[in-house]
């Protein structure tokens, strides 16, 4: 079994009226199969209430399938017994950079996973500072979460999920409220992460520059998967993605809307790099 | 009918051994009708400059003129010239408070000392044009969804009929679809209402397609000042200071540099593809 | 204006009362604040002096950054010279005008209370000089850890003290902002009758407490993320452990309360 295994995946949300009955039910996910592998880089697209942001909050046992099963590192979320751990495995990243940062300073803030999981003194201090430094944040480590920018307070966060030894990171759009720097900071490190220490990375975006890199891409909508597959596969599709409201980035738009004009590109062209290559093989098949 | 700025200099907590100086001798002139975009990254001043062109914040040195009147002229009524300079501050949806969706944006006009209908007519007027259905007017701004609250947020100010409408970052938090419907929106009101309007940006594809002038800001003070295109010419420069050109006009720097004649200076997916074709059929035509 | 207030912002520079573990500061201030009310005499008060002054050579305080604390309290110091001045008669009568007194007892009482009051405001804005507000919390929380056998939820109330402290700054950062925002909207705060002015807060109240509430929210799901189930079972990454200077210092402390008890009773000058 892979790290993130899913089978038949719902949730819904109940609305209840005053009186405490049932007013109205909405599928947030619907039906979800995933399977996501040790070690995998996987983005979440889709936008505002496609469901991903409860499929997150699924995979960190804060809430409960309706129907169907879940299971982190082989652990069933539905059973309360396996919740501690699987938060320890599945660590939670969310938007809001001032929300979820507890403690006065930097340091203490990291150490709060580690402390809350019983960890002794001496391995916390250590913990605390590798983190820091994968994240680079070491040399902040005395100031206040105020006093940083947007950016490194969710490399803060981040190393406060790292403390706990997780072997998968859930981002949840943890980019959407940051400017083109602090976006590039935390997708930098996330990368970093995935790549040196070998951590499954969920990342959950409405960035399509962040998921050039990954190894497989999922689109949601209306609680369900639609479309699956690698960054170029997703790529290919344009029209598919328009139609689903969500943008590509401008190369694989141009390279898309070239090749309707009649020039002979091939389909999901994601960087400037392929894109030049694509435009200088033109060239020289016209020079020959 | 203009905003004039000499030599503006703001300091925060001026006089203290924190001051900071968050504006460095600004001069700026914005003419009636202008679509402007203001960008720059945190921290660049540019939050500063839009609470300084409606008096919110007064000018550390330097004097600013509205229609030829020194707003830093201590009788000067700066209440009526808030209500002639809009401002929408960023996630302006935070700032709701009435019971009613309707309610909300009678604040506004409710200030002004307007007639119960005209207060109703400008109301209304606002909300049909930022896109909310008469349906909604009763219910309450909390239940909608966010991209919805914001537009309400924006019809709040609008419905003031200010002179000047200022957006800071109007689309900060939202998926790509709400961005581009919030933008369409803005260009739309510029358009109807005759308005300026001075969009405050960090992205800059988001504002290339939109604004006839951009201005870019760098540590309190104004780097660049000319239309989108002349702009990202200066796209070295622009890097240097933490921002970056929309990724078209890289890729036809990097056309060029492969030994490709294309025209360097598009900046819309629209305009590259213009001119790549340009060069494919010309090419085309020669090769027969 | 919050700003002005030096009492409960930290001093960031080394001593050797930085160094002390905070319980034992938090020991010493009660004890301190308990032995000013325990005298009546001039000798008491030099003591009681000598013994403060001491401790603020020793923390690296800037005396004057101290004093510069003490303004807020200026207008209750003068009032309560005054009452004291005019209002209490015993000893000789010096001066009196219908109800107004000056008299030798009511000059040594006005002096006194002024001493007090001064003595108490340096002390205990020395414990939060040289306190950071985690260790404030910290030492709260293993002091009144006997409290628990009684059911009261010491974790819980320090753990709420310190997020408290985190997010004050920002909900103070947001109360500008909606100010503004509702500023930009034409509101006013400053003109009108008390009742127009208090519905005039209406439009930044409420949409603050939707924001707090929201942060709220957010942050509990956030603590719940990363293993958070109270206080049973955590452990500490810089547990507060007792050294010798600790040990030493409680003797010194209670040392000086004795002394100050003994000198302002039984030497009554």
């Amino acid at each position: 079994m892979g790290m993130i295994q899913s089978d038949n995946l719902v949730y819904e949300y109940i609305r209840r009226n005053e009186e405490g009955e049932v007013e109205g039910i909405k599928r947030a996910v619907d039906g979800v199969e995933l399977s996501i592998k040790k070690g995998d880089f996987v983005a979440i697209l889709g936008h505002n209430g496609s469901g991903k942001s409860t499929l997150a909050k699924m995979l960190n046992a804060i809430l409960y399938p309706s129907e169907g099963a879940l299971w982190v590192d082989g652990m069933d979320t539905s059973k309360e017994e396996n919740l501690w751990e699987i938060r320890q495995t599945a660590g939670m990243v969310f938007q809001n950079p001032d929300n979820q940062l507890v403690a006065n300073v930097v340091e203490e803030d990291v150490a709060f996973g580690p402390e809350n999981l019983g960890v002794e003194s001496s391995q916390i201090l250590k913990r605390v500072e590798t983190s820091l430094k994968k994240v680079g944040m070491w040399k902040f480590r005395h100031r206040s979460p105020n006093h940083l920018s947007g950016g490194q307070k969710q490399r803060v966060a981040i190393a406060g999920i790292m403390a706990m030894k997780p072997k998968c990171i859930i981002l949840d759009e943890p980019t959407a409220m940051l400017d083109p720097n602090g976006r590039k900071e935390v997708i930098d490190t996330i990368k970093e992460l995935n790549r040196k220490e070998n951590i499954t990375v969920l990342l959950i975006t409405h960035y399509m520059e962040e998921v050039v890199d990954a190894d497989q891409v999922i689109v949601m909508d209306q609680g369900k998967v639609v479309m699956e597959g690698t960054p170029k596969e997703i790529f290919s599709q344009v029209p598919k993605l328009q139609k689903l409201r969500l943008t590509v980035p401008q190369v694989t738009q141009l390279a898309y809307e070239l090749k309707l004009a009649g020039m002979p590109l091939p389909d999901g062209i994601l960087t400037r790099r392929e894109f030049v290559e694509a435009v200088e093989r033109i060239c020289h098949v016209n020079h020959t | 009918m203009s905003i004039i700025l000499d030599q503006v200099t703001y300091e925060y907590e001026a006089g203290t051994s924190m001051a900071q100086k968050a504006l460095v001798q600004v001069s700026l002139s914005i003419r009636d009708g202008e679509f402007i975009g203001l960008i720059g990254h945190t921290g660049s001043g540019k939050s500063t400059l839009t609470q300084l062109f409606n008096g919110l914040l007064l000018p550390t040195s330097g004097h600013i003129y509205y229609n030829g009147a020194d707003i830093t002229e201590p009788d000067y009524d700066r209440r009526k010239l808030r209500q002639k300079v809009g401002l929408v501050f960023q996630y302006p949806e935070y700032q709701l408070f009435e019971t009613t969706i309707l309610k909300d944006v009678q604040y506004g006009p409710g200030n002004m000392g307007l007639s119960r209908l005209e207060v109703d007519m400008r109301s209304y007027k606002a909300l049909k044009q930022v896109g909310i259905g008469e349906d909604l007017l009763d219910a309450s701004p909390f239940a909608l969804s966010g991209g919805q609250k914001r537009r309400v947020a924006i019809a709040g100010v609008l419905a003031m009929e200010p002179e000047v409408l200022i957006l800071d970052e109007p689309t900060a938090g939202l998926d790509p679809k709400g961005r581009n419907e919030i933008l369409d929106l803005i260009a739309k009101l510029h358009k109807e209402r005759n308005m300026t309007v001075i969009l405050v940006s960090h992205s800059m594809e988001d504002v290339a397609n939109y604004v006839d002038r951009m201005i870019v800001m760098n540590q309190g003070q104004v780097v660049l000042d000319n239309t989108p295109k002349k702009v990202f010419c200066h796209y070295r420069e622009l890097e240097a200071i933490g921002l970056a050109a929309p990724e078209v006009t890289y890729v036809m720097q990097d056309l060029n540099t492969a030994g490709i004649p294309v025209a360097k200076d598009a900046t819309t997916v629209a305009e590259a593809k213009e001119a790549i074709l340009n060069w494919y059929r010309g090419k085309e035509n020669r090769g027969k | 204006m919050i700003r002005d207030i030096t009492i409960g912002q930290y001093y960031s520079v080394k001593s050797p009362i930085h160094a002390l573990d905070p319980r034992v500061k938090l020991v010493a201030t009660i004890l301190y604040v308990v032995s000013l009310f325990c005298f009546q005499s001039f000798s008491g008060y030099v003591a009681a002096i000598l013994f403060l002054g001491m401790m603020i050579h020793l923390s690296n305080v800037p005396f004057t950054y101290m004093v510069r604390g003490l303004k807020p309290i200026a207008v209750i110091l003068g009032i309560t010279v005054f009452f004291n001045l005019f209002f209490s008669s015993s000893g000789q009568i010096l001066w009196s005008w219908g109800p107004i007194v000056l008299s030798t007892g009511g000059i040594r009482k006005a002096l006194f209370m002024a001493f007090r009051l001064v003595l108490l405001i340096l002390g205990s804005s020395l414990m939060t000089l040289t306190t950071t507000p985690n260790q404030l919390t910290d030492g709260m929380e293993r002091l009144l850890a006997p409290l628990n056998k009684i059911k009261v939820p010491v974790h819980e109330i320090a753990m709420m003290m310190s997020i408290a402290l985190r997010f004050i700054p920002i909900l103070l950062e947001e109360t500008d902002k909606i100010m503004k925002a509702q500023l930009a909207r034409g509101a006013d705060f400053e003109t009108g009758t008390i009742i127009k002015r208090a519905k005039g807060m209406i439009p930044i109240i409420v949409p603050l407490f939707i924001a707090a509430f929201r942060r709220a929210n957010d942050l509990a799901m956030a603590m719940e993320a990363r293993c958070y189930r109270g206080g049973e079972g955590r452990t500490k990454m810089k547990p507060l452990k007792y050294t010798r200077k600790d040990w030493i210092s409680y003797a010194l402390i209670w040392g000086y309360f004795v002394c100050v008890i003994v000198v302002g009773n039984v030497l009554y000058i």
